[in-house]
């Protein structure tokens, strides 16, 4: 297991350029396995997550896809029970190490949820509450963070009038992006997003998918569908999981009209999931 | 241009980090502090009744002498109460309950009557004293009986065991019923032999509970007279009578400090009773909690 | 020999009369069980009513609630409840200055750092707090925690505010600690998870987001706290004295309302006398205020309900 290296912290914030040679690495993972008690829900992952690009994770629901992405923040360890081995690393850092807080890779990592959930607070506050939390109290500064992160979100010119209306009377899909622009406001530079259009109309999945493309320029993305033209449609390395191992790991194009694998082609073509 | 300052942010997450474990120290402790109070007043009473607490203690009547005093009389009278506050309470409840969750339709009456229900909760028990002071024991010329206390007691639990019925009641599935409706059977057959057997092990669990509440009342029996100084057993439930809380109140409020220690011994007494009655709704409760 | 199921349910039908009565006088039966909850409302609000105008036809109203001395005996008789509701009150400042912290702290503790486990054991402890009969707890002010607070508070009475306001706090600790975890643990987790996911502590999580959004509860189980502390009578009977007084030391003998009801009723006085009725009017006031507190309870835990 990889320690975390110190002189890699100053290289962290100046990356959000997008890198026009070859893809570097913002997360790899080796020997990833993963229990729920004595379930074992992950075998021996072997994975590079590239930076500023979309990788898209399908599978049948179980494959343990959203289990998955849940670790990459150290979500996955809510439920108490669970058990890990093997190493992710982040920008080379061990997430696991005592020494990396998971405050503060959370703070690095945003994620977006299956279900929208924004706070019970108004849409302002929902916005601001991960810049406040942070330490940021300027008002203006505040203001600024906003107006920015609901843009990106493509939600401010629906928004711009009722900031302090409460979040719950917005629209799913609306929610939904409040929760992206919620994670953008933070400036973090992955986005996890587990299923985020499981729950929404086509029209709001649309949108999604738009803002997607859009995100992906500024900041790296990984993405749990369990909806297969999505993933060809948004993501540029899209994953297999099958009953928790990676089947196959490939750029899109490659996976979905020459998959190397069987199961793969099994499942692409829909027999089975 | 980067509005969030990342170096900053990281240099106060230590900070951050620390204040959330210090709280959570602070409200540790805060739980912790019901517990130790729990620990200290049980201590206390345990180590201070046990002297008193023998065979004598408890086949003896009240005495002006601590050494002689005992609570036969005590155990008999809320022996006596339960005899009366039992069934009363848990029909009118049970009934109530059945009321509510089967036949009555959505109306003001029936809104009516479950926002009465859930005030009712809330009266201070003095209040439940006066009233049985005044119509069971003035008005309807009960006297200080066991009966005019049993009534009082009933009314006064009666909100706790509605609301349990009604859980106990609502927490059977649909299917149940449909079940039986799907054979021919008419509304009352598939409350009598369907919605009740489902709903007894909740109602008897809420319902003992609800008569510990009665067992360790003291106030609304204080009021109708329940008597601190009774040198016989109750004959029927016209008798007049006293019951543990009262007994313990009398000895308390006496300045020996002997008859504080006799107050102990009583205390241990009660708490043991309330313990047996719970762990015998626990029992219930979790002999059948997972039926569906 | 086969049995004619058919036949034997034709016979059972000709007892159909019967199952029809039956099947008629049982809702008739248990609509009148809730008719006496009803019933019982209307005993305890004509009771009080009736006797109060009684005892208003001899004090004046104005006197009542003005009144800053209570003397309900002999020549000089005086009913003025102001005495009584500062007891009250005292009483119940004491006891949420207690409760409130802790029972917050531990349902915070409960909801969002304690294991599953720790929960388990914790929960009925707390329920068994709950279960402690209110004589025992007076027993305990009056004999343990009075002497204890003595040797801090070196002429502090035997008969005091604060020894009986404490152990009213604890006694409420429980209830707002299990309405309050109530509350929070109704709190989705996806949103908890939604603020955890941004780098916030738990402490952030459970003070930033959980709280507010529970705040009704929250409050609606203080609310409830106050009306069940103007309500305790043993605890106060026992260890707060029978001294009526306007004040707002705690370290004083006071009485407050219930502790004056009891008193009258174990005293002889005479059934018919102004002493006798001005247990109904204070009844009345006490009643008028646990009602107007439980009513404000429920509005609030309704009023500001969010729908998750």
């Amino acid at each position: 297991m990889a320690t975390a290296t110190k002189t890699q912290q100053i290289s962290i914030f100046n990356t959000n350029e997008p890198d026009k040679g070859k893809t570097k690495t913002i997360y790899s993972i080796e020997n990833f396995n993963l229990w729920y008690g004595t379930d074992q829900a992950l075998y021996e992952v072997q994975m590079e997550i590239p930076e500023n690009k979309v990788t898209a994770i399908i599978g049948p629901s179980g494959c343990g896809k959203s289990t998955f992405i849940k670790s990459l923040n150290r979500m996955v360890e809510l439920v108490p029970s669970v058990k890990m081995s093997g190493s992710i690393e982040y920008k080379e850092k061990d997430i696991f190490s005592p020494k990396y807080k998971v405050e503060d890779l959370r703070t690095d990592v945003g994620m977006v949820f299956q279900n929208p959930n924004p706070f019970p607070k108004s849409i302002y506050e929902n916005v601001v509450y991960g810049p406040k939390t942070h330490g940021i109290k300027k008002k203006s500064i505040l203001n600024e963070i906003v107006e920015k992160s609901l843009r990106g979100a493509a939600l401010w010119d629906e928004v711009k009038d009722r900031l302090n209306e409460n979040a719950f009377g917005l629209s799913g899909g609306q929610q939904q992006r409040l929760c992206i622009a919620r994670c953008l406001a933070i400036e973090p530079d992955v986005i996890l997003m587990d299923e985020p259009t499981s729950a929404l109309d086509p029209i709001s999945t649309t949108k999604i998918e738009e803002l997607v493309q859009t995100l992906k320029k500024d900041y790296s993305i990984a993405i749990v569908t369990h909806n297969m033209q999505q993933a060809a449609r948004i993501s540029d390395k899209t994953a297999f999981f099958l009953n928790g191992e990676v089947i196959e790991y490939n750029n899109t194009d490659k996976l979905f009209s020459n998959p190397d694998d069987k199961r793969t082609e099994d499942y692409i073509t829909g027999r089975f999931g | 241009m980067n509005l969030v300052d990342k170096q900053l942010v990281q240099r106060r997450m230590n900070r951050r980090i620390l204040k959330s474990r210090i709280m959570r120290q602070l409200f540790f402790l805060a739980t912790a502090f019901g517990i130790v109070v729990l620990a200290v007043l049980l201590y206390r009473i345990f180590s201070e009744g046990i002297a008193y607490l023998d065979w004598e203690f408890l086949t003896s009547f009240a005495s002006r002498f601590p050494e002689e005093s005992g609570i036969k009389a005590a155990i008999a009278g809320s022996l006596w109460l339960m005899v009366v506050t039992a069934p009363i309470s848990l029909i009118l409840g049970v009934g109530t309950a059945i009321y509510l969750e089967e036949y009555a339709r959505e109306n003001k009456f029936t809104r009516f009557i479950r926002m009465n229900i859930s005030n009712l909760a809330g009266v201070p028990s003095v209040v439940f004293g006066l009233l049985g002071l005044t119509v069971f024991v003035r008005l309807m010329e009960m006297g200080r009986s066991v009966m005019a206390g049993g009534l009082t007691m009933s009314l006064l639990i009666l909100p706790i065991i509605v609301v349990a019925a009604q859980e106990a009641i609502r927490s059977i599935p649909k299917d149940q019923y449909e079940a039986s409706y799907a054979m021919g059977a008419t509304k009352w057959q598939t409350v009598r032999r369907v919605v009740l057997p489902a709903a007894i092990p909740g109602i008897l669990t809420g319902g003992i509970l609800a008569l510990s509440r009665a067992i360790g009342e003291t106030a609304p029996l204080l009021m109708i007279g329940a008597l601190s100084f009774v040198a016989y057993l109750p004959e029927n439930i016209w008798s007049s009578f006293t019951v543990l809380p009262i007994q313990i109140f009398n000895w308390t409020g006496r300045p020996q400090e002997e008859f504080h220690l006799v107050a102990s011994a009583g205390i241990i007494i009660l708490l043991l009773a309330l313990l047996l009655m719970n762990s015998i709704a626990v029992l219930i409760r979790n002999k059948f909690s997972k039926r569906y | 020999m086969a049995v004619n199921v058919k036949e034997l349910m034709n016979e059972k039908k000709t007892n159909r009369s019967v199952l029809a009565v039956t099947e008629k006088a049982a809702p008739v039966f248990f609509m009148v069980c809730a008719i006496v909850s009803i019933l019982t409302t209307i005993g305890i609000v004509l009771t009080l009513l009736i006797e109060t105008i009684t005892f208003f036809s001899r004090v004046s109203f104005i006197d009542f609630v003005t009144g800053t001395t209570w003397w309900p005996f002999g020549e000089n008789a005086s009913y003025g409840i102001l005495p009584l509701i500062s007891g009250t009150l005292l009483i119940t400042v004491v006891a949420m200055i207690v409760a409130i912290p802790i029972g917050l702290a531990s349902a915070i503790y409960l909801s969002e750092f304690a294991s599953e486990k720790v929960r388990k054991v914790v929960k009925p402890i707390l329920e068994v707090l709950a279960g402690i009969p209110t004589i025992v707890y007076g027993f305990f002010a009056l004999t343990f925690v009075t002497p204890l607070l003595q040797t801090f508070i070196s002429d502090l009475p035997i008969f005091n505010a604060l020894s009986p306001g404490i152990i009213v706090g604890v006694m409420i600790i429980p209830m707002i600690a299990s309405l309050s975890e109530d509350a929070m643990s109704s709190v989705p987790n996806s949103i908890k998870e939604g603020a955890l996911a941004t780098g916030s502590t738990r402490l952030e999580v459970a003070l930033k987001v959980v709280v507010p959004a529970a705040l009704s509860g929250i409050i609606a189980s203080f609310v409830l706290g106050i009306s069940r502390a103007i309500g305790e009578t043993m605890i106060v009977s026992v260890a707060a004295g029978s001294t009526p007084k306007l004040t707002a030391d705690v370290t004083e003998s006071i009485q407050t309302m219930t502790g004056y009801i009891v008193q009258v009723t174990l005293g002889d006085a005479s059934y018919g006398s102004t002493t006798y009725y001005s247990i109904y009017a204070v009844g009345m006031t006490l009643f008028i205020f646990t009602l107007l507190m439980n009513l404000l309870s429920q509005y609030i835990s309704r009023r500001f309900k969010e729908d998750y």
